[in-house]
């Protein structure tokens, strides 16, 4: 198996489970993609091999503790908060789980995130080291890059449970370009039946936009990607005024560019359907297109996008990650969305002399 | 001043497991596992009635069980504590 | 990976792929006999160089797979065939979620299984391999696996990993079981010891476990057999498990269970021969 594509036609039609040869690089990918549980839920119900249905049962039990543990490390940074008043955002997995979204089926979850206000930051932080939270590392240089630039405070893992809690205030770094409107993001909130909230159904896509070009070095993509697919056809489905929303919530964020890509790649890859009249659209793809007719076409990719549908799709049937130059220049490119080019430069070199533990 | 009321989920939502004088509990909601001493499984229980204040709580376990300290309602709050940083209960 | 190599332990398989050919060379010869997976392989383990030119230039190799150990350094490809065990244990520890994991070894009597846990160091993997070659039926020295719905132990028969000290012990196995001699590991001197013919034949065989020992080995130790309550024995078998919490539920059922109909006793031994008296005593009355 030389690329992803064979699982991603997989999680976009799972009736052709039926033709898979190769269970075994499918399985790898999936793993090193961390699509397992949601693949395994894609393919519930089919007819399937012994072996393999007892695999796929495994993952989707594994999922299914997953999800618990997510959604109590919600519960317990919940009660932590409670007293301080403060709305507590959930974000990515945990938010898609605790909303009961197509998107938290299977879905592998790690740390959990959460957005406060900046304003709230002090109290917050107080309150969860008193709840039996600590700081994950104790290198000064760091902590000085985190607080001052990044979008979160420093990493918290709770003593007694070892799980890590993600603090946001923001959903890019304040080095990076693009600058969300943070205050919105907070008003448009949901509520959800305990006393949390997560973003609105826009806002959510946007944010899993931005995690995914313009947060990270893509890995994972796949994984990001499918969680838009899901959200996007959840979202849409009998709601004439999504698209339009998800516009004017793209643009006002400065985010259209990454939302109209991700939806571009998420039409290709996972055949999401898209209202392409209504859908955010960047500015080289309107002046490639000159009908209607050829929006929305499968090979109708921006220029740049096939580089993103390489660097995506960059797993190997045992699971390693191929194209190291592509994937070089995602890592390099994703620090320099972050910060000037000098600043840039600084931290890698110090990040490089610093001996490695 | 009121007094902070105690809650737990209900019995249903929990697995116990008696082992030599000790309760062996599985936390459903949260997938976890606790090794609990007396008197932490008769305050639970004393909690499944509702929820209630430390007092209340020590009035419900003095009906069938005998606190063995010098101070109950000391001895009450610090199990209370270590069953709410435990995830088990938590103030309404 | 130019070189694969697939492996069925018991109810669990593995995919393993080298960019180098001795390492797969060496788990061909070392697993002589056991079975081909058939369809799906449920693990994947990779041995690669860290950097392109590690592949050549003092080669190491290092270990990855469906789960790995984000710092775990690397081998020297001498030690390449410890690197794929390590890599197969590891695949276990991270992923198995079919059955409830303990790290512990087994053996087998007549249908009924003897379950031996403990640190490192402790003695259980010598005496399970030992065992095995003693009238007893070997099921595994690392990893028990309790099955989730009936309580009974699936074998998963590994090679056993010997340091230095307790290779004597095997003196008269046929030496075509026997892997290279490995220098220089991170537990010194070792070699690996294929379980014997009833043990691969018979690898597909569970068994229902009946007694759980808490072995201790040290020179200087008297031969004692202590009770282990209940509540010790759930509290230690949880701290030998990798996968209880994740498991949920079914963990705590089976686990509960387990601990709950079984006798456990701690035994502390000097030796060998003081050891397996123990357990045959303590067999006979189980």
């Amino acid at each position: 198996m030389r690329d992803a594509r064979p699982l991603v036609r997989l999680l976009r039609d799972p009736a052709g489970a039926g033709q898979v040869k190769d269970w075994t690089s499918l399985v790898a990918v999936a793993r090193a993609e961390s699509l397992a549980g949601s693949l395994a839920c894609r393919l519930e119900g089919l007819e399937l091999p012994a072996p393999v249905e007892a695999l796929l049962e495994a993952a989707r039990r594994d999922g299914e503790a997953g999800r618990v543990q997510a959604l109590w490390e919600a519960e317990m940074a919940r009660r932590a908060l409670a007293p301080l008043g403060v709305p507590i955002i959930l974000l990515k997995g945990t938010a898609y789980a605790a909303a009961g979204l197509e998107a938290g089926r299977g879905r592998s979850i790690g740390d959990l995130d959460i957005l406060v206000a900046r304003p709230a930051l002090p109290d917050v932080e107080r309150a969860l080291l008193a709840a039996g939270w600590e700081w994950v590392k104790e290198d000064s240089y760091d902590d000085q890059y985190y607080r001052r630039w990044m979008h979160e405070l420093p990493p918290l893992i709770h003593r007694e449970r070892d799980r890590m809690i993600d603090v946001h205030h923001a959903i890019l770094p304040l080095t990076a370009r693009p600058k969300p409107d943070m205050a919105a993001m907070i008003a448009d909130r949901v509520a959800l039946a305990d006393g949390l909230f997560t973003l609105s159904p826009p806002d959510m896509i946007v944010h899993a936009a931005a995690h995914l070009f313009a947060d990270g070095d893509m890995a994972g993509g796949l994984r990001n990607l499918w969680d838009i697919d899901r959200l996007l056809r959840e979202f849409a489905e009998g709601d004439p005024g999504f698209w339009p929303a998800l516009n004017e919530r793209a643009a006002r964020h400065g985010l259209l560019p990454a939302v109209g890509r991700a939806v571009r790649l998420a039409h290709h890859l996972y055949a999401t359907p898209v209202n392409w009249c209504q859908a955010p659209i960047s500015k080289s793809l309107i002046s490639e297109a000159t009908t209607p007719a050829k929006i929305g076409a499968r090979h109708q990719l921006a220029a740049a996008d096939l580089l993103y549908r390489r660097r995506l799709l960059a797993r190997d049937g045992w699971g390693r990650a191929r194209r190291p130059l592509i994937r070089l220049g995602f890592y390099v490119r994703s620090h320099w969305l972050r910060m000037p080019p000098l600043m840039l430069a600084k931290h890698l070199w110090v990040k490089a002399r610093k001996p490695r533990r | 001043m009121a007094a902070s009321l105690y809650a737990a989920d209900p019995p249903e939502t929990m697995r116990q497991f008696e082992v030599e004088g000790l309760t062996l509990l599985y936390h459903r909601k949260s997938g976890l596992t606790h090794f609990l001493a007396p008197p932490a499984p008769q305050i639970l229980a004393a909690l499944s009635a509702g929820p209630a204040s430390a007092a209340e709580i020590a009035a419900r376990m003095g009906e069938s069980f005998e606190i063995e300290s010098e101070d109950p309602a000391a001895a009450i709050a610090a199990r209370l504590a270590e069953l709410e940083a435990a995830g088990l209960v938590w103030r309404t | 990976m130019n070189h694969v190599f697939r492996l069925q332990v018991g109810p669990v398989s593995f995919r393993i792929g080298s960019q180098w050919r001795r390492p797969v060379a060496q788990l061909r010869r070392l697993y002589e006999g056991y079975p081909e997976p058939e369809g799906v392989c449920d693990f994947t383990v990779r041995l690669e160089a860290e950097r392109v030119w590690r592949r050549w230039l003092r080669p190491s190799v290092a270990i990855r797979g469906d789960y790995v150990l984000p710092d775990a350094a690397p081998l020297p490809l001498a030690q390449g065939l410890l690197a794929a065990e390590m890599g197969m244990n590891l695949q276990m520890a991270l992923g198995q979620k079919r059955f409830l994991l303990l790290h512990a070894a087994s053996v087998e009597r007549d249908g009924r299984a003897l379950l031996m846990t403990g640190h490192s160091g402790a003695g259980k993997s010598t005496l399970g391999a030992l065992l095995g070659e003693r009238g007893w039926r070997f099921m595994g020295d690392e990893f028990a696996l309790l099955d989730l719905a009936d309580g009974r132990l699936h074998p998963f028969p590994r090679a056993v990993s010997l340091k230095n000290e307790s290779l004597g012990l095997f003196d008269g196995v046929d030496p075509a079981r026997l892997g290279p001699v490995l220098t220089g590991t991170p537990k010194g001197r070792i070699r690996h010891l294929r379980p014997n013919g009833e043990a691969v034949a018979r690898m597909g065989e569970p068994a229902t476990p009946v007694l759980i020992l808490f072995p201790r080995f040290g020179r200087d130790l008297e031969p004692t057999v202590r009770e282990v309550g209940a509540a010790e024995a759930f509290m230690r078998l949880t701290q030998a498990s990798t996968n209880y919490v994740a498991l949920g539920e079914s963990g705590f059922d089976a686990l509960t269970r387990f601990v709950g109909a079984l006798p456990c006793r701690a035994i502390d031994y000097a030796d060998t021969a003081q050891a397996q008296a123990l357990i045959d005593e303590l067999w006979a009355k189980a």
